[in-house]
């Protein structure tokens, strides 16, 4: 990027009409990527200072057991769920977790999910990192997340969405090929970096469950109702060209038992949609790359 | 100016947690666990019944719900105060007439304020569990050792006191605890508490009290007076999730629980009540539903470990 300039200079203005033709595979026109977030928040970090870790004192008992409730109860439960209507996770994971809980990334790496890096805990803040450190977090990834799963990560999200100014560029660097931290297209697009070959992957905060539940209070029914209408939406201006809907989840939350059989409707409708892609995200960026 | 470098040191990353609070388990994997009569789902009715002085303080920190307004706020003192002279004997008879009961977690002060409320709450066969002195009994890691034990030896003993019971389980003011919170609950001969929102059946903290399930999402707090839902659409919630476990408990033959936490001067609203009458008359209708106040689940589980 370009620190200090009012346009960051990550990518070229493109207008959404009249691109290129994108096709997904089999003429499918909607690449739908599910994404869940597997977490590991600390319970007594220390301290970054342009942000806390948590919203009261330590131990904060009710946001830590909060996020907590995914790695006892409700990972499985919405696993389970994608699973019976066929979609894979691509999981932004804390990499921590492959130490802390071993058999959350298993059970993943079992079911076919493809895993990217969300930083070592969610209560690390990139924000103040020294080149060194950031590259220290970078390799860390790489070489915890490839000894848990066997697979090198492709993509990066970063910590609680905290970045530096050489973020990107590092990546590009180490060899990643995507990045989540970009709102800025319903399509894939390129990044500029300094080296290496980054692609934006269409990520969401607005149907992101976070969003639809502790920033907007909606019940469990209006966001899968919400998730139907984003893709019946994208679904039709695939026949343009393709498109992308990401559904970014926290199982300790769309996993709570009120949540997950309206979610599971949603899924049941988006599976069954001729026009849908149900792929990973590094099967999404390499059917892209082909076409350009 | 960069980080130190104990920003990217990690001394707790290992396998299990970083606290030694308890241990991990997977709820999908343990032995399954049965409620009485074979029901599957222990419905653990919460309804709190709070006293707000219209003095709050703000140490260690001010009570969610609390006063807002400049004193003498008498706008969300008397409301706070209709819960425990109206609303909440509506609640008592909606569990009445769907013939369940459930516990209450009583503030001290409430207790002995208001005798006819407890006799009320007695009456109806329902459990009393304690719930700090007042609404400023708030605890954080900022109390001294000496000032915790106190607010809890003061709750317990000023509870027993006024109901002529022994509380077993213990309900902290917006959930919130200090380091040392468990084990000076336990000093005091509560066997468990319902802060902790990770599960949905009880579990073991590593100083022997019982952990039981509670939700933060699944209060009225949440969902009418944060999220500003209707009671009807806060209902309709209830009965998604009763419906996901009921059937999540037949597949994996193994019991839960549904923490559903009531507050009088919500709840209790002439315009709310119905929402919440029609709501147990449905679960108290369901072969799955065992209706259960914190104690009999928390003992029901315990006789089921090994």
């Amino acid at each position: 990027m370009q620190e200090g300039a009012p346009d960051p200079g990550l990518y070229d203005y493109d207008p959404y009409s009249d691109r290129k033709k994108i096709v997904w595979p089999e003429g499918k026109t909607c690449a739908v990527w599910v994404a869940p977030n597997l977490e590991y928040y600390e319970i007594d970090p220390p301290l970054n200072p342009q942000r806390k870790p948590w919203g009261r004192p330590h131990p904060d008992v009710v946001g830590y057991s909060y996020r907590d409730h995914s790695n006892r109860v409700s990972h499985w439960r919405m696993a389970d769920v994608m699973d019976r209507h066929g979609f894979p996770g691509s999981v932004s994971l804390s990499v921590a977790l492959c130490d802390h809980h071993p058999e959350v990334v298993a059970d993943g790496v079992a079911r076919g999910w493809e895993f990217f890096s969300h930083g070592i805990y969610n209560t690390r803040y990139s924000y103040g990192m020294s080149e060194e450190q950031e590259r220290a977090i970078i390799e860390d990834s790489l070489e915890t997340v490839e000894k848990a799963t066997g697979q090198r990560i492709r993509g990066w999200l970063a910590p609680a969405l905290t970045h530096t100014p050489r973020t990107l560029d590092l990546i590009a660097e180490y060899g990643l090929d995507y990045t989540c931290d970009l709102y800025h297209d319903d399509q894939v697009q390129q990044v500029k970096t300094k080296t290496g070959n980054l692609a934006s992957i269409p990520y969401s905060l607005e149907v992101n469950d976070h969003y639809g539940f502790n920033v907007y209070g909606m019940a469990g029914r209006e966001y899968a109702d919400s998730l139907i209408k984003q893709f019946e939406r994208l679904a039709s201006e695939g026949d343009q060209s393709g498109t992308v809907m990401c559904i970014p989840l926290h199982a300790y939350l769309i996993g709570q038992p009120h949540r997950i059989g309206p979610f599971e409707e949603a899924l049941r409708h988006i599976a069954a949609d001729p026009r849908c892609w149900k792929a990973r995200a590094g099967e999404i960026i390499d059917s892209w790359r082909a076409q350009q | 100016m960069s980080l130190p470098d104990e920003y990217t040191q990690y001394p707790r990353r290992g396998e299990g947690y970083d606290h030694d609070f308890y241990t991990w388990s997977n709820i999908h994997t343990r032995p399954p666990v049965r409620w009485p009569g074979d029901r599957s789902v222990a419905v653990f009715l919460t309804i709190n019944l709070e006293y707000f002085p219209i003095t709050p303080t703000d140490q260690p920190f001010r009570a969610p719900g609390h006063m807002v307004t400049p004193y003498p706020d008498y706008r969300h003192y008397t409301v706070r105060d209709y819960g425990n002279r109206v609303a909440v004997f509506r609640i008592l008879e909606a569990l009445d007439k769907a013939g369940v009961t459930a516990s209450f977690a009583i503030n001290a002060a409430v207790a002995e304020r208001y005798g006819a409320l407890i006799d009320a709450v007695k009456a109806g066969g329902h459990e009393i569990v304690a719930h700090s002195t007042d609404m400023n009994g708030t605890i954080a890691s900022s109390m001294s050792e000496e000032d915790e034990r106190a607010l809890i030896a003061d709750a317990q003993a000023r509870l027993e006191a006024a109901t002529g019971t022994k509380a077993r389980g213990w309900h902290s003011i917006a959930r919130s605890q200090s380091w040392r919170t468990l084990d000076l609950l336990k000093e005091h001969g509560l066997t468990w508490c319902a802060d902790w929102v990770n599960d949905e059946l009880p579990y073991r903290f590593a100083n022997g009290m019982i952990a039981m399930p509670s939700s933060v999402d699944l209060s009225d707090q949440q969902i009418v007076a944060v999220q500003q839902h209707s009671a009807e659409a806060w209902a309709q919630m209830m009965r998604d999730a009763f419906d996901w476990l009921a059937d999540e408990a037949a597949a994996q033959s193994s019991a839960r629980v549904l923490p559903i936490q009531l507050t009088p001067y919500i709840m209790g609203q002439p315009f709310r009540i119905a929402a919440l009458e029609d709501l147990l008359d449905d679960l108290a209708g369901r072969e799955e539903a065992w209706f259960a106040s914190g104690s009999a689940i928390a003992s029901a589980w315990e006789e089921q470990q090994a």
